[in-house]
């Protein structure tokens, strides 16, 4: 068990090292100054161009030598320090960020959790069901064939802006007259600004992992040791039960394989709903230039889903009892 | 927006799909087809995806209005206007033809790219095994665990300029990675077997071991993975056009999405502006999702229902 | 009183109509008694056996009845039929080396499936050691997970489950087949073991070997395409067959110490007919090199000495074939 879990960490540091690199390399290899991209927005007088362009140069390093520069980055970066935002200039990213995380974290982590547990039982209702399944199926392919952002219109047209009424708003975190403070109207805001972007991300994932786990639970249906045992005459309890046992764990692999597709749903629908999270820091982020904050939620993207990867794998060795004998299962 | 399970029937996320059988002769291929016609999901499958073509490619002869002339806005659907005017008057419908196109030309190189390097990438690693095999796996593995989106959002953020071929490359440098462990997997049980034993003994090259042994053997499952990976890409595809990345000058499903709801679609009710889009891209991606349960069922018999 | 099999058809439904895999089959076997079926790939053999004690779903029975210890069998009746699977009906599959849940130890799946089935595993669980023990394997054996045993540990560890409670009927299909020579020898002995120490009243082996028979079958019952060819008590079979397709099975058997230019090895030209819409009259006759016009019509199945009962119109007019003689020399 030990020897899976190590294995798994070295592959993550050196995914981690070079997710790294490749932040670090991206905006190095776009053509232009990144420092004169950002100036020729300011609209500084000549006099003033040369003494401010050589401030930001200073200041973000670019005058150094490449593997200083490199060398500097992950100095920086292991003391926890992601830079400074270019437009928020002087404000560090790590501080922006933490100001739009939690929103984001509210909705990923329900969303996930919520439709994975929900996928997974519809699924294997409908893998035994036939009647169960002719409905399942063709709303779980619709599901999962659609795009975010469309579900996100349809749902805030329909229960936001009027299409059917105005049961919750339309953008936002909060409603923009209320002082962030702990009371209750307050709290009350904030679910229901989260409500739509959670469901949007929820509908789209749910179809996915109830088709998956459907079509997994199927093939454990007709493994020869489920005939083995229904020869025996166990009952169609025990036989579900070490199916569901078994196509769990391919479905756990799956799971970490889809953080990143449910990331970028959530991009998306938080740009849809003005939902102050990351992915509309994110965008944001494009849309002003700044390569730092950019760079600074890219690194923290990685790391999140990095342990998030290294979570599910040592719940996969809890799951799977051969790993802990030595065996992989995978 | 991926169909999951790592043993299921389709995902994105590196399910071996049902393994396709012997080396096709002709009475297997006139099998094929007889269940192929037979097969309600890829009956169904297919005919929405082959509506969607064609009104890709005929639906210009239908366009009346030109997308650049500007009518009156807000106009919903009628007979002059079948999908309505958008905010600036524009003919929906006719931005919905050359946006269909858009979106199916990109996912079509995002798919068929994406497709290219998974087999490149799995025959390799399936095959040579070894330190190319661990060397292929490090690199699936960092791709994995970095979002898809998040990557191009970051390299089309530093580019500022895209066009559908240059983004659909992009995504296929995003998306070939569960591909990739899906053909090495297939590629693995492949290479044991007798007959690629055979060849190496008589002295074949790795390279044509494997375009003319190898691959014909598998070419059921790599066609199901390309589905996959296209209607995968048409999806990438609309959320990146969505957060305007997309090429700057064109129209593609995700861009009139994204100007809908720039342009207040949402408090004016003009839903004839971003649903049609939306529900194109599902029933495309729907029904070639559906065509691939379907063809799996073709092409392994004992998923057949009788 | 063992088993009494009455007229039995069992057919496979097909999208090109039915395949009459076992099409009115005769015979008994008695407590006590070790019967072998044999017959090339295809012939019915292990449809007729696995009929018996589970039905696929595309098996239908068209005709017959199976009776077991003076009580009717309903083997088409999967729910009625759970009483008696594993209890007093039981079958050691082809697939035994697949047959154990890989994610469970051995022993965690018996206790599982006694307990299913009603019974309590603590109790059974001495009983289980003894006979662990017996076929030469180590009691740790239930500790261990399935991908840790060989392909001949497995398959003993199937032949000890299968046979716990001591049924009335143990069908062994193809029990040696992926084995190698000392392994089939030492399963061999186990059947005959288990059946001399009361383990089980009457096996059914199934299988296409027949030096196998040749060590553990009292009987031997010889099927070709979906009827009874021959049954006589093994020696019988084996030594003196009258069906003209037992004689070529025998006759095609390598010979320890027999060298190729001593005695040629002769195959049987030609394949058996199609089940979907089998030939007329016997349905050996187009292989056989004794056919004559009687052959035209099908040779009912019976006795023609004590306890040997052969379908062939040879032995059952006395005829001798006139104008076959030509065809004698296949």
């Amino acid at each position: 068990m030990r020897r899976y879990l190590v294995r798994k960490l070295i592959i993550y540091v050196l995914t981690f090292f070079i997710a790294a690199t490749i932040d670090w390399l991206l905006p190095r290899m776009v053509p232009g100054n990144p420092v004169s991209l950002l100036l020729a927005k300011m609209n500084l007088q000549p006099q003033t161009y040369n003494a401010t362009y050589n401030l930001y140069m200073k200041a973000f390093g670019f005058n150094r030598p490449w593997w200083d520069q490199y060398l500097n980055f992950w100095r920086a970066l292991l003391h926890g320090n992601l830079g400074v935002s270019i437009y928020d200039f002087p404000k560090p990213v790590t501080s922006v960020i933490a100001d739009y995380v939690l929103f984001t974290l509210a909705l990923l982590i329900p969303a996930i959790l919520l439709a994975y547990f929900a996928g997974n039982k519809v699924g294997a209702m409908a893998a035994r069901r036939k009647s169960l399944d002719n409905t399942v199926l063709p709303v779980g392919y619709l599901l999962t064939a659609t795009a975010y952002p469309w579900l996100a219109l349809l749902l805030a047209f329909l229960l936001a802006a009027g299409g059917i009424g105005h049961f919750f708003p339309i953008s936002g975190g909060f409603s923009y007259g209320l002082i962030p403070s702990w009371d209750w109207p307050f709290i009350w805001s904030l679910v229901t600004h989260w409500f739509l972007p959670f469901l949007t991300l929820f509908l789209v994932a749910f179809g996915g992992w109830a088709i998956g786990m459907r079509n997994l639970i199927i093939y454990e249906l007709e493994s020869d040791y489920t005939h083995y045992l229904e020869a025996l005459g166990a009952p169609s309890r025990l036989v579900r039960r070490y199916a569901y046992r078994n196509a769990m764990l391919p479905q756990l692999t799956g799971l970490a394989l889809q953080l990143g597709v449910i990331v970028g749903g959530a991009v998306v629908t938080e740009v849809t709903f003005a939902y102050p999270g990351l992915g509309y820091l994110i965008f944001q982020a494009v849309g002003n230039d700044d390569y730092f904050l950019l760079q600074g939620i890219f690194m923290f993207i990685i790391v999140g889903v990095l342990i998030a990867n290294f979570i599910i794998d040592i719940i996969y060795v809890l799951v799977d009892p051969r790993t802990r004998v030595g065996i992989s299962g995978v | 927006m991926t169909v999951l399970g790592t043993g299921g029937a389709t995902a994105e996320t590196g399910a071996p799909v049902a393994a396709a059988g012997a080396v096709s002769t002709t009475r297997k291929r006139f099998e094929f087809l007889y269940f192929a016609l037979r097969n309600k999901k890829l009956i169904i499958g297919l005919s929405v995806v082959l509506l969607f073509l064609f009104i890709a490619l005929f639906g210009p002869l239908f366009v009346q209005h030109s997308m650049l002339a500007y009518g009156p806005p807000f106009r919903p659907p009628s007979a002059t206007y079948w999908f309505g005017t958008n905010y600036f008057g524009q003919d929906v419908f006719s931005e919905f033809v050359y946006g269909l196109r858009e979106s199916l030309f990109v996912g079509l190189i995002g798919g068929c790219g994406a497709t290219v390097i998974g087999m490149t990438f799995g025959f390799l690693a399936g095959y040579k095994g070894g330190m190319i095999d661990e060397g292929l796996n490090v690199l699936c593995n960092v791709l994995l665990t970095i979002p898809g989106l998040v990557l191009l959002i970051l390299i089309a953020g530093f580019l500022h300029h895209t066009s559908a071929v240059i983004e659909g490359t992009l995504i296929a440098c995003t998306t070939w990675t569960w591909a990739m462990r899906a053909i090495r997997a297939q590629t693995f049980s492949l290479v044991s077997r007798d007959f690629v034993g055979l060849a190496r003994l008589s002295g074949e090259k790795s390279r044509s071991i494997i375009v003319r042994e190898i691959a014909p053997n598998m070419s059921s499952y790599l066609f199901l993975v390309f589905i996959l990976l296209f209607g995968g890409a048409i999806l990438v595809a609309a959320s990146f056009d969505f957060l305007g990345l997309g090429p700057s000058n064109g129209m593609s499903l995700g861009i009139m999405m994204e100007q809908a709801a720039d342009w207040s679609a949402l408090p004016l009710h003009l839903w004839w502006w971003f649903v049609p889009p939306g529900a194109a891209i599902t029933c495309v991606v729907g029904g070639l999702y559906f065509a691939n349960v379907g063809l799996d069922e073709v092409f392994n018999p004992k998923l057949r229902e009788l | 009183m063992g088993l009494e099999v009455d007229h039995l058809q069992l057919c496979y439904r097909t999208l090109r109509g039915d395949v009459k895999a076992v099409d009115d089959v005769t015979f008994n076997i008695d407590d006590g008694e070790i019967m072998g079926l044999a017959g090339e790939s295809g012939c019915g053999k292990s449809t007729l056996g696995n009929g018996l004690v589970r039905m696929d779903v595309r098996m239908r029975q068209l005709g017959g009845r199976v009776g077991l210890d003076g009580k009717e069998l309903p083997i088409s009746d999967t729910k009625a039929m759970r009483n008696f699977r594993f209890k007093e009906v039981s079958i050691v599959p082809q697939y035994a080396m697949s047959a154990l849940n890989p994610t469970r130890r051995v022993g965690k799946m018996v206790a599982e499936l006694l307990k299913s089935r009603g019974f309590d595993y603590k109790s059974a669980l001495p009983e289980l050691e003894r006979r662990v023990k017996l076929v030469g394997l180590d009691a740790d054996i239930l500790k261990r997970y399935p991908i840790e045993l060989s392909g001949g540990m497995k398959q003993r560890v199937v032949m000890i489950i299968s046979t716990l409670l001591n049924p009335s009927l143990l069908i062994a299909d193809e029990v040696t087949s992926a084995l190698d020579v000392s392994t089939q020898r030492a399963v061999g002995e186990m059947l005959l073991e288990f059946r001399d120490r009361k383990f089980v009243k009457s096996t059914m082996v199934i299988t296409h070997d027949l030096s196998i028979l040749a060590q553990v079958a009292d009987t031997i019952l010889i099927m070709y395409a979906g009827k009874l060819a021959e049954k006589a008590s093994a020696d019988v079979v084996i030594g003196s067959p009258l069906h003209p397709y037992t004689q070529l099975l025998i006759s095609s058997l390598p010979e320890v110490g027999v060298r190729h230019d001593e005695h040629t090895l002769v195959g049987i030209p030609g394949r058996p007919p199609p089940l979907l819409n089998p030939p007329a009259g016997c349905r050996f006759r187009d292989r056989c090199p004794f056919a004559f016009d009687r052959c035209a019509e099908e040779p009912p199945f019976v006795e023609v000495k004590p306890g040997h009962s052969v379908a062939c119109w040879l032995r059952v007019e006395g005829v001798s074939p006139v104008g076959g003689a030509e065809r004698a020399e296949a």
